[in-house]
């Protein structure tokens, strides 16, 4: 779709990326320095490290939720404020975030609104979209009906809605127990490949780093930075065996070994910022 | 189940009040109770406190000599005239508050200057302001448009249901989750756009009880302003009619006053309706 007219051009491009908050203030942090990363389409990359290393801020920069102090972004070979403007990427936060006074279809069909769309056909992709999660049953369900998980997939489903080629997600498993967490990996995996869509994904959990990706951006805090990139080449075909081979646990140990003695913040200027920004 | 029980327990508080006047009627002092010299204990005498019954067996006789219509029949219509107007004053007041609040959620300037002179406003008497409203309104001149009597009490009203609509949107809001805001953000989604897809429905919650108060406060404004502009046929003046024949019959007033509170009521209970619809696919615990 909108990426075959950029053929050859990266999903995302971050160039010389700094993020500081409080600048020229004594209580200045540097959230994210001096950092490079190039995604190519069809792509699964995690960030992951300790709270305060910029993971979650280096996505929000690459979303445009918040201006860079100096560097570029660039999404599908725009600016990252244009990217955002055209709705080139989909967001999925820890929090579904659903709205619970809209039924699960309106949800859904919450950004194909604001980007205009005639009824019939906002209601059509949506009902498309649950379908591919796998919610078809609960369509006219409303969000404080639904468990966790099944509210996440509505969020992964309203993220994908208006067919993004970019999928941002932040945490998006974090509040879910461990059991209904594999699951939506595993759900994940599969959608992201029907619809071949690129993604990066904010983490704190190495196994689902390395299930998920394939390859890893280990960061570490003050100032937050890459410190190692991990390719993790376990093959397109991933489920529930694959987090019992050999190759898996490998690079389980690659990813812990890298994060070895990366001290964590003692503040997590990623929320607070965040809340103070708002 | 809880709509029975709720029923009853309002009945049963009716009851209880009406209980506790005749006990007092028994056991209070006839000629008020005095203490330090001061008269702080009312007067349990008949011309203070008439019987529950008297007051409601004086719903079915006329109001007085001249005519034959029971009086249940004159509050009633009072009533209904003072609903209208109440229920105009509300309208009137819920609109502005409403823009208020908009204005001063998108605009923190506005806030910060308007906001205290909202709460002022709240401080000027509203047997002040009466006078002033009628003589502007009858120097308004619009073409053909004349500015009737009602339109005046109507507008006293909004004076006070205006103010907590005004503060309970504005609190509603500014009150969206910060994680929603950002999801609209990331869509690129005007302020327009979240205003009415985001911010107003997150709202809601906060503005039930506000519209609430603004009922009952333009009620209260609309009795208030038909005693002092003199407008006659509501149920504000009914009282101020009634009350001058406290003396020879006593229970009169009251049958005018007890009108006025279920005016109240009614309308408190119309923006619940209102309320029980535009949150029925909420969860229960918000809508409780």
């Amino acid at each position: 779709m909108s990426s075959s007219a950029l053929e050859g051009a990266n999903a995302v491009e971050v160039r010389g990326l700094s993020k500081v908050f409080n600048a020229g203030r004594q209580d200045a942090v540097e959230a994210l320095l001096d950092t490079d990363l190039m995604i190519r389409p069809g792509e699964f990359v995690s960030l992951i490290g300790p709270s305060g290393c910029g993971k979650s801020t280096q996505l929000r920069l690459i979303a445009n939720l918040t201006e860079p102090t100096t560097g570029t972004v660039l999404v599908n070979g725009k600016a990252a404020r244009a990217a955002r403007l055209d709705q080139d990427y989909g967001m999925a936060f820890q929090q579904a975030g659903l709205f619970e006074w809209r039924s699960v279809t309106k949800n859904v069909e919450l950004p194909l609104e604001l980007k205009g769309w005639d009824k019939a056909r906002r209601r059509s992709r949506a009902l498309e979209m649950l379908d591919l999660v796998k919610l078809s049953e609960f369509v006219d369900h409303f969000p404080w009906q639904l468990s966790g998980g099944m509210q996440q997939r509505v969020a992964i489903a309203r993220a994908l809605a208006a067919h993004p080629p970019l999928l941002l997600m932040d945490e998006p498993f974090g509040a879910l127990d461990e059991m209904t967490r594999e699951h939506m990996q595993t759900e994940l995996l599969r959608i992201c490949g029907e619809t071949s869509t690129t993604v990066v994904f904010v983490t704190h959990s190495i196994p689902e780093a390395v299930f998920l990706s394939t390859r890893v951006v280990v960061m570490s805090p003050r100032p937050g930075r890459i410190t190692e990139v991990v390719d993790v080449d376990l093959g397109p075909d991933r489920g529930v065996d694959t987090r019992e081979t050999e190759a898996f646990f490998a690079k389980v140990t690659e990813v812990r070994e890298a994060l070895r003695g990366i001290q964590p913040a003692d503040v997590e200027p990623d929320i607070e910022q965040v809340a103070e920004e708002l | 189940m809880t709509r029975v029980r709720r029923v009853w327990t309002f009945a049963l508080a009716l009851l209880l009040v009406a209980g506790l006047w005749e006990l007092y009627k028994v056991a209070g002092p006839q000629d008020g109770g005095t203490v330090f010299g001061w008269t702080i204990l009312p007067r349990a005498n008949d011309t203070a406190m008439p019987h529950v019954w008297e007051m409601l067996s004086r719903y079915g006789q006329p109001e007085n000599r001249a005519s034959d219509t029971p009086i249940l029949l004159v509050v009633l219509q009072g009533a209904w005239f003072t609903f209208r107007i109440a229920l105009a004053g509300l309208a009137l007041g819920t609109a502005i508050g409403l823009g208020l609040a908009v204005l001063m959620a998108r605009y923190k300037v506005v806030e910060r200057g308007l906001l205290p002179y909202l709460v002022l406003s709240q401080t000027v008497p509203l047997i002040a302001l009466a006078p002033l409203v009628v003589s502007w309104g009858g120097r308004l001149h619009l073409g053909a448009f004349e500015w009737p009597r009602w339109l005046s009490a109507a507008v006293l009203g909004a004076f006070l249901a205006f103010f907590p609509v005004a503060v309970g949107t504005l609190r509603g809001l500014t009150s969206t989750p910060p994680a929603s805001l950002e999801l609209m953000d990331s869509y690129a989604a005007s302020w327009r756009q979240t205003l009415f897809k985001l911010r107003f429905p997150a709202a809601l919650p906060y503005m039930s009880p506000a519209l609430k108060l603004a009922a009952t406060a333009s009620v209260v404004g609309v009795v208030v302003a038909e005693i002092s502009t003199g407008l006659a046929g509501g149920i504000g003046r009914l009282i101020i009619e009634y009350a001058r024949e406290a003396t020879s019959d006593p229970a009169k007033v009251f049958t005018a006053v007890f009108g006025a509170a279920a005016l109240g009521l009614v309308m408190f209970a119309i923006v619940t309706v209102v309320d029980l619809v535009g949150m029925r696919n909420r969860p229960r615990e918000a809508t409780e």
